[in-house]
């Protein structure tokens, strides 16, 4: 194929143009998006108040933990040091190091209590993520972007809670059973609860609040006086974790 | 490249210590590629220890790319004649470790291949983002001023004026790398073993002592195998500014000591306890944190009594001591026991892994690599220039 010079800078040029216009038409479509979230749920903030009397009611239960990790394909790592945790069990003192010492946690004490991702008003791994991998949204969920995670895990290291995991190995052989409807990670990134943002999506409660046959999950909207939790955070008395440290977890705990 | 025709001619031995650098950057490669396809599971890294001898190491390697300060600023801002022969070995020093601690942070990233992202999706908010844009900087602000300064020299002639405000502008820089380098982990809620504002010049004064202290190393292992010879001033002025730094570190860390026993608050002296003592039967590192701190009090002796500091001899032990106590401190101690016991009370023992220690190795031994390759060049002018110029 012949072409002169004036030619080739004319095909040059308009491919030039070309890549530049569908970029910016993308950013366009981007910004539509963003502002179309972000009408909707400026009116809502997810939160929800976990009620350990009644978790503990069976306290071998499993039921949230199975579900979520179904509808997450959380891989299953055996040795400690590589778990991957979105909704787990840990020690009421590991919880609340704080309370450990109070006579009133003499009931918890040594009882497991349920942990997740706060989803935290102002959380410190959105502030150091390097990449903006990690956000949140208007409606409180704290987000990630697996496909833009390098691994650095800082985001670890900022989480006052050890609620993300790194995947140490691949994580897709440890998946038990596979979803087909969410997203596998790959090996070196981070994860954590999602606050089901695919459900909430959908108009549906977390799946381990729908799991829980004990109804110790509450989940809903702060914003709405009249919901579940807002009545429950008014009538009742709560705790959250590690609340002087200025994060604001959306995870209550009913005393 | 750039006067690199000057580096593939050497002696036998010149040849010999190059080989064995190349064979431990690529037994430590092979190693690389096994994380990189296996994952850093394979290191001794785990869910409460997610940083451990790499981000280490990238820390105190920040520290000796920083401390270059310590010969520029006495020479360029102070005249201090004494360094113009060992200033260009600062340089050599900081753009290697530079590069160094670069590699420190590709060996710990899950997803290498995506580093960009940091420059692609640019967070002002994010510490990494400001290290990153500091490093690099600081990188090229060392490599131009060493290429200006080495071309001149070769001609022979003064380095152009334009030079002087770039060499003025690297020496706040230098502080900076290793500020934001505190910054990534003294502002973060829920670490309160590195949530402290003195973390930052505890840091800078650490690598101002053990930096200094390799340069003087250096120096004098340069005197030993080459024609080089600096003279015994700037080694002499060199040990002083060790000295004095080492002492500010010194104090700065029983300072610290002090906030966290007095106060007798758990979650801070819990991380002490681990280091020196060990927590819940793990104290993999109680016998190196001793070790530091006895180091560190005979160096301190050494450096202190102008008898020993004056004697060469000597003054290398000391030298040696300086680095060994620093690099154990910060490049064990500091991170590693910031993350036991974890934020939520859990106690997980770290020891590094073979290929981890395998790799960190291949990156200092690319970091002798270029210092040498650069002390070749450097050193191959000067001895052309003295040559010619005995010919005239």
């Amino acid at each position: 194929m012949s072409m002169d010079r004036r030619r080739f800078l004319g095909v040059a040029g308009l491919s030039a143009l070309a890549i530049a216009a569908q970029s910016s038409l993308a950013a366009l479509a981007r910004g539509r998006q963003g502002a179309g979230a972000a009408e909707a749920p400026a009116a809502t903030r997810w939160a929800m108040v976990i009620d350990p009397k009644q978790c503990l009611k069976d306290e071998g239960c499993t039921d949230c933990m199975a579900a979520c990790d179904k509808a997450h394909n959380v891989p299953h790592f055996p040795e400690s040091a590589h778990e991957v945790k979105w909704i787990w069990k840990e020690h009421f003192d590991k919880a609340f190091p704080e309370q450990g010492s109070l006579y009133t946690a003499e009931a918890f004490r040594d009882r497991p209590i349920l942990v997740l991702c706060n989803h935290c008003d102002n959380p410190p791994c959105v502030r150091v993520c390097p990449t903006k991998a990690t956000w949140k949204r208007e409606d409180g969920v704290v987000m990630m972007d697996w496909h833009r995670c390098i691994g650095c895990k800082y985001c670890i290291v900022s989480c006052p809670y050890g609620s993300r995991s790194f995947n140490f190995f691949d994580p897709r052989p440890r998946i038990k059973e596979l979803s087909p409807d969410f997203p596998t990670r790959t090996i070196g990134v981070v994860e954590k609860c999602n606050f089901c943002e695919e459900r909430l999506a959908k108009g549906q409660r977390p799946a381990c609040v729908e799991a829980c046959r004990e109804k110790a999950l509450v989940f809903g909207n702060l914003y709405d006086p009249a919901s579940e939790v807002r009545e429950l955070l008014r009538t009742r008395y709560t705790i959250r974790r590690k609340p002087e440290l200025g994060t604001n977890p959306e995870i209550y705990y009913l005393v | 490249m750039f006067m690199f025709e000057k580096a593939v001619v050497g002696s036998r031995r010149y040849w010999t210590w190059i080989g064995a650098l190349f064979a431990i950057t690529f037994a430590g490669f092979l190693f690389y590629l096994r994380e990189h396809e296996v994952g850093l599971g394979i290191t001794g890294l785990s869910r409460d220890v997610v940083w451990g001898l790499y981000i280490a190491q990238f820390v105190f390697l920040v520290g000796v790319a920083a401390s270059a300060v310590m010969v520029l600023m006495p020479y360029y801002l102070h005249d201090w004649k004494a360094f113009g022969k060992i200033v260009i070995l600062g340089e050599f020093l900081a753009i290697s470790a530079v590069t160094m601690a670069g590699l420190s942070i590709l060996a710990n990233l899950g997803q290498p291949m995506r580093v960009l992202n940091v420059i692609l999706y640019p967070s002002p908010k994010s510490l990494i983002f400001w290290d990153l844009v500091v490093l690099i900087g600081y990188l090229l602000l060392n490599a131009l001023i060493t290429l200006v300064a080495l071309s001149a020299e070769r001609k022979d002639v003064a380095p152009p004026g334009w030079i002087t405000p770039v060499i003025l502008l690297s020496i706040p820089w230098a502080v900076s790398i290793h500020t934001v380098t505190a910054f990534l982990f003294s502002g973060l809620p829920g670490r309160s073993f590195w949530l402290t504002g003195l973390l930052a010049p505890r840091f800078l004064a650490s690598a101002f002592a053990s930096g200094p202290a390799l340069l003087i190393l250096l120096t004098l292992a340069i005197r030993r195998l080459t024609s080089f010879d600096p003279g015994r001033e700037p080694i002499q002025k060199l040990s002083l500014i060790v000295t004095y730094t080492m002492v500010i570190n010194v104090f700065f860390a029983m300072v610290e000591a002090f906030t966290v026993f007095y106060s007798q608050i758990p979650e801070h002296m819990a991380h002490y306890e681990f280091l020196f003592v060990g927590l819940e039967g793990h104290a993999p590192l109680a016998g190196w944190m001793w070790t530091s701190m006895i180091l560190a009090v005979i160096s301190l002796v050494l450096l202190i009594t102008p008898r020993y500091r004056n004697n060469e001899k000597i003054l290398a032990v000391a030298c040696v001591m300086v680095f060994l106590s620093l690099w154990i401190d910060k490049g064990l101690g500091v991170i590693v026991g910031g993350f036991v016991p974890s934020p939520l009370g859990h106690v997980t023992s770290y020891v590094p892994t073979l290929p981890e220690i395998a790799i960190t190795l291949a990156i200092w031994a690319v970091g002798f690599l270029m210092i040498t390759v650069f002390c070749k060049i450097a050193l191959t002018v000067r001895e052309e220039l003295a040559g010619s110029w005995l010919m005239q």
